[in-house]
């Protein structure tokens, strides 16, 4: 590099250049630092700051419920909620609870899942499908999926089937769309490689569509058992006598507002547990990324 | 086995890119195809490797693939075209899974294919852990695992640094060497198709057509030697010379485009 003179400097008086060809540091006023610019815009998630954060946000709480700043009617102190979620686990009313919300949960993610599985990659894979399938999923998905609840309880009687059917529906037109998403997003260079190859229709959708659709396959698992656990409570809301969400609105009904929010912590653990088995299932299944 | 190009022309709705190409590529025989950008060398490559339909005129095979060959016509991509979640031997294997082969000879194969492309070391890596030149030569392990009579290879260096574009074209070299398979061989660069080819099909801007069939003068392995670099140069500069004008026509449309 030429050592050019700072701009103001006099030509006259060049910048001292040391044995090694290198300006010498601190000889010369003109000479300073080039100005780091280049920090920022490159957020790291701390590894505990969002626990101390809770923390903190849970002390204050419950220093304002004991000092009886809050009105515990209306929103009970964290340990209220705890001892009110011991209780409930203790009386074993919480597993009846969970039970069913899980079961109607599973039934409901599960037929949802499959039967979107399966016309995401129809819809992906063919042009009739495509063309039956995008009309139906356009007009049908926009529709809040508990609005069909009635109809189906006039169509499938009053017992489970009409609450799994509701989540089943929910989950099929995310999954559906997640999946044929996945599909068309499956690099076509692969797939020309495999036909270039002469692979087998069964063995690309198997080695090559199936595995560059997963990603996005697994983010929709994630929206589609957010919307399961929305649907549910719901669901439950509506017409059950057992369930986390028919648990929820009892509790609501009789002022037993420590009881509701052990409900919703409930809830909020329930979907964390859910999110953290997809992490896992994610971690197995993309370990390549 | 011969692959014959016969009076092929295509289409892609309006847009006239291939017209009335014919040519054939020999047995062992390597075929470069230069051209202008646009000028439809790769939609070439693909008609000629039965990936597309053409308009016009047709691909077609003389004589019988070597005993032994699964996949006679067999593509070298310029993005490689790896599967991401197999390792390295997974994707050599690829391409032999729906084969009759038993597990131990697609190993043998496949560990046959490793050794010869300096990749049996890297077995069990994945594609995103390797160099862009590491992964075009698990492209040509897949592509040699299948034993092919011609090797379909759509701008395979053009992806890579110009020092490992060097080391490449030198295993591409003493691949091609023994004359065992032929090669149709898509590029822009000229050296490497002076280097490589036995003939240089130069492509007109679009729509493709034959402009000049060009033989260089030395045959492949003495275009190694010292002395027949100013040969090689002085091809390269009459290739570019023909093709020159077009490019710069070409480079307009595309910036026009």
């Amino acid at each position: 590099m030429l050592d050019q003179p700072t701009a103001g400097s006099a030509p006259s008086q060049p910048a001292r250049v040391a044995a090694t060809g290198s300006p010498q540091r601190g000889t010369d006023p003109g000479i300073r630092p080039v100005r780091f610019r280049g920090g920022g815009f490159a957020p790291r998630s701390g590894r505990h700051s969002g626990w101390v954060a809770m923390l903190v946000v849970l002390v204050l709480w419950q220093i304002a419920g004991s000092a009886n700043l809050i009105n515990p009617l209306f929103l009970p102190s964290p340990l209220a909620i705890a001892r009110a979620t011991w209780k409930l686990m203790m009386s074993g009313d919480l597993w009846r609870h969970l039970a069913w919300s899980t079961m109607r949960i599973g039934s409901g993610w599960l037929i949802g899942t499959i039967a979107g599985v399966i016309v995401g990659f129809a819809i992906g894979l063919s042009s009739v499908a495509r063309g039956v399938g995008m009309t139906f999923i356009s007009a049908l998905f926009p529709i809040p999926k508990i609005a069909l609840l009635p109809l189906l309880i006039l169509w499938l009687g009053i017992g489970e089937e009409p609450k799994i059917a509701t989540i089943a529906l929910g989950v099929f037109f995310s999954t559906g769309i997640s999946v044929y998403s996945g599909v068309d997003a499956v690099p076509r260079n692969l797939i020309r490689m495999a036909q270039s190859f002469n692979v087998p229709f069964a063995t690309i959708i198997r080695r090559v569509i199936w595995p560059g659709a997963l990603p996005s396959i697994l983010a929709g698992f994630r929206i589609t058992a957010s919307i399961a656990l929305l649907l549910v409570v719901s669901a439950e809301m509506i017409g059950a006598q057992y369930g986390i969400g028919a648990f929820v609105l009892q509790a609501g009904n009789l002022m037993q507002t420590d009881q509701l929010l052990a409900g919703v912590v409930i809830l909020s653990v329930f979907g964390l547990l859910i999110g953290w088995l997809l992490s896992l299932l994610e971690r197995r299944l993309l370990h390549w990324r | 086995m011969d692959l014959i190009a016969r009076n092929i022309s295509h289409r892609f709705g309006e847009l006239d890119v291939l017209s009335d190409v014919s040519f054939t590529i020999g047995a062992g025989e390597v075929v470069a195809i230069v051209g202008p950008s646009g000028c439809g060398k790769s939609t070439l490559l693909s008609i000629l490797g039965g990936l597309l339909q053409p308009s016009e005129g047709r691909a077609e095979l003389r004589g019988e693939a070597p005993a032994g060959s699964l996949n006679p016509l067999t593509f070298v991509f310029q993005d490689f075209a790896l599967l991401p979640w197999n390792t390295v031997g997974e994707n050599v294997a690829f391409p032999l899974l729906h084969t009759s082969l038993s597990v131990s000879e697609r190993d043998a194969i496949v560990a046959d294919a490793l050794r010869r492309t300096g990749l049996i070391d890297f077995r069990a890596a994945y594609p995103k852990q390797l160099s862009g030149g590491m992964r075009q030569r698990v492209g040509i392990a897949r592509a040699i695992a299948v034993r092919p009579a011609i090797l379909l290879m759509d701008e395979p260096l053009s992806a890579l640094d110009s020092q490992t574009r060097e080391l490449l074209m030198e295993d591409f070299i003493g691949l091609l060497a023994d004359g065992a398979m032929g090669a149709a061989y898509v590029t822009h660069n000229l050296e490497e198709a002076v280097r490589l080819a036995d003939r240089i099909v130069v492509l007109s801007r679009r729509p493709g057509r034959i402009r000049e069939v060009v033989t260089p003068p030395l045959g492949r392995a003495a275009r190694g030697d010292s002395h027949a670099r100013e040969q090689l140069l002085a091809m390269q500069g009459e290739l570019w010379s023909l093709i020159r004008g077009e490019a710069i026509d070409a480079e307009r449309e595309v910036q026009h485009a």
